[in-house]
């Protein structure tokens, strides 16, 4: 298929199929997370880079005999060294046996809310969470100093340009309707993911989904006069300030790093404070950076019209 | 009253399963860009509409409920405003609706 | 009956080498990340398949279900999605930027102009150090 917008589109599907297939397999965190990021985030970004690079591929060359070669035998290696995995779904597997029983039973004791995946995320497994956040707001840095744009342009043009979608009027009217409610869905998920599925990546990801696309329908001039550069990268920081900010309070309290029991006069409180705030900075991140991200490659694709 | 609940339920879910599964093979077998979004888009609505009334009708008066109605209300608003958007895209691009051509040959063979 | 159980890692494979195959027989730059996303979902199935526990439901604590499948996974493949977008978006920069750079995002071109941007510069090198002999030469003359 040379058709790249099509092979993009097919992705997209395989991204949402993928999720409800998650949610098959009781996997709800995770299928929210891969629907959003998968089936979002990740087209739009693909969609906005074909913009820039060009819609087809070329014809190959040459007959890919020995890629097929290679991928069948080391297909049939890992066949055979899946055989004396555990059957699928036993509840004896070695996998249930050591670490997760003590999670799924002292949870709702130590820590307090009913969504295990979102205590241990935040709570017992801190920490590689906060690195998590860190590869994120990393990511954000890199597409920011690879699609660089230079000051003068950016501030004299970007007010006289208008959208190029001031005709599509039904678009815009929905979309004027829908963003509150999406931005609301967002802080929901945000503050309600110690109860059911979601959490701070989720929330970030639905926040930048609205943001992106007011930026699509009214043009990237108004959407930057609200989330300017230099706005957008403190509040980026901010996040991953807030998140290990957290860990070195809980130090000078007394506790361990990201030890939330010191936080408060009771040590589940303080769990719930500590998992909130830590949400709370995950979630501003993840927004700003996919705000960002989307914002450098969609100046990329617009700044043909200010060069003269 | 549970039974007649459940019947009325399934009868919503078989309706919307049959016109999602109609609304699948119209997009295969419509021979043009704009009966497929047609078609695409009668999923979205009707489809997804009715089975989420059958949902609602299975769960009890609740905060499920609730999240069903904003479901099927933000739904109906997203699908219809994407399939409007791919057709209006369609048409400023160029793309000319299918023209059946088949009454003018069937007339004279000989023109 | 015995082999039969063991389904779900032959999906696994099946899709990991599906994602494998676009990386390395695939030219288009764009083609490759999306192969590399496919992989990246391979690998999400095996995690999460693995803590599935038949009868089970999904790990938030309820009154009405005993049985829940492991949180564990759903934790790891929670960061490993979010690590896999922020790569990704850096791959797809990148491959702006090589775009910009090269005219191309087909592989053979890359490599094509690279070579042939080794050979000037080696060229180059040669000629420099002969011209200077010549100058050389001129100023003892």
């Amino acid at each position: 298929m040379r058709d790249l917008l099509a092979v993009v589109m097919l992705s997209g599907i395989y991204s949402l199929l993928s999720a409800s297939l998650f949610l098959d397999l009781d996997a709800v965190d995770v299928a929210f997370t891969e629907a959003a990021v998968g089936a979002g985030i990740s087209t739009l970004l693909m969609l906005a880079s074909l913009k820039l690079v060009g819609r087809f591929e070329n014809k190959s060359r040459y007959k890919p005999g020995l890629a097929l070669g290679v991928v069948l035998v080391t297909g049939a290696l890992l066949i055979y060294g899946t055989l004396d995995m555990p059957y699928f779904g036993m509840a004896d597997a070695p996998a249930h046996l050591h670490v997760a029983p003590r999670y799924i039973n002292d949870s709702m004791a130590e820590i307090g809310i009913p969504n295990i995946v979102t205590s241990v995320l935040a709570s017992y497994r801190g920490y590689d969470t906060l690195g998590e956040t860190l590869v994120v707001f990393t990511a954000g840095i890199g597409v920011m100093s690879l699609l660089l744009v230079s000051r003068q342009t950016k501030e004299e043009s970007y007010k006289k340009v208008p959208a190029d979608m001031q005709q599509q009027i039904i678009l815009r009217v929905v979309a004027k309707m829908m963003l509150p409610l999406i931005l609301l869905f967002a802080l929901y998920v945000q503050f309600h993911g110690d109860y059911g599925p979601g959490g701070g990546f989720q929330a970030g990801v639905i926040f930048a989904a609205g943001i992106i696309l007011y930026t699509m329908l009214f043009g990237l001039g108004n959407s930057q006069r609200l989330f300017k550069r230099k706005t957008m990268e403190l509040v980026t920081a901010a996040g991953v300030l807030l998140y290990a900010g957290v860990g070195v309070v809980c130090m000078l309290l007394g506790g361990n790093f990201l030890d939330y029991n010191v936080l408060r006069h009771d040590p589940v409180h303080g769990q719930h404070l500590g998992i909130l705030l830590v949400e709370l900075g995950v979630g501003i991140t993840v927004a700003s950076v996919m705000i960002v991200i989307f914002f450098k490659f969609t100046w990329r694709t617009v700044k043909h019209k200010y060069k003269e | 009253m549970d039974i007649l609940l459940d019947i009325i339920s399934w009868f919503f879910l078989v309706m919307g399963s049959f016109f999602c599964l109609t609304g699948g093979v119209g997009l295969l077998r419509f021979p043009d860009f704009f009966t497929r979004v047609h078609s695409a888009s009668l999923t979205d609505t009707l489809g997804a509409g009715l089975i989420l009334v059958g949902l609602m009708l299975q769960a009890e008066w609740g905060i499920v409920t609730a999240k069903l109605i904003m479901i099927l209300i933000f739904s109906l608003l997203a699908g219809t405003t994407a399939s409007h958007a791919m057709a209006k895209a369609a048409l400023n691009s160029g793309l000319e609706p299918y023209e059946n051509d088949k009454k003018e040959s069937s007339s004279g063979e000989k023109t | 009956m015995n082999i039969l159980g063991l389904y779900n890692y032959w999906i696994v494979v099946l899709l990991m080498m599906i994602g494998f195959y676009i990386v390395i027989a695939h030219e288009n730059l764009i083609k490759k990340l999306i192969g590399l996303g496919i992989f990246q979902t391979s690998v999400f199935f095996f995690y999460i398949s693995i803590g599935k526990i038949a009868g089970g439901t999904a790990p938030i604590l309820d009154e009405k279900w005993h049985l829940y499948s492991n949180p564990l996974p759903h934790v790891l493949i929670l960061t490993a999605i979010v690590v896999g977008i922020a790569t990704t978006a850096l791959g797809l920069s990148l491959v702006v930027r090589i775009q910009e750079a090269y005219g191309s995002i087909e592989e053979s071109d890359i490599q094509a102009q690279d070579s042939l941007d080794q050979l000037e510069c080696s060229l180059e090198a040669y000629g420099i150090r002969q011209f200077e002999n010549l100058y050389d030469q001129d100023l003892n003359e």
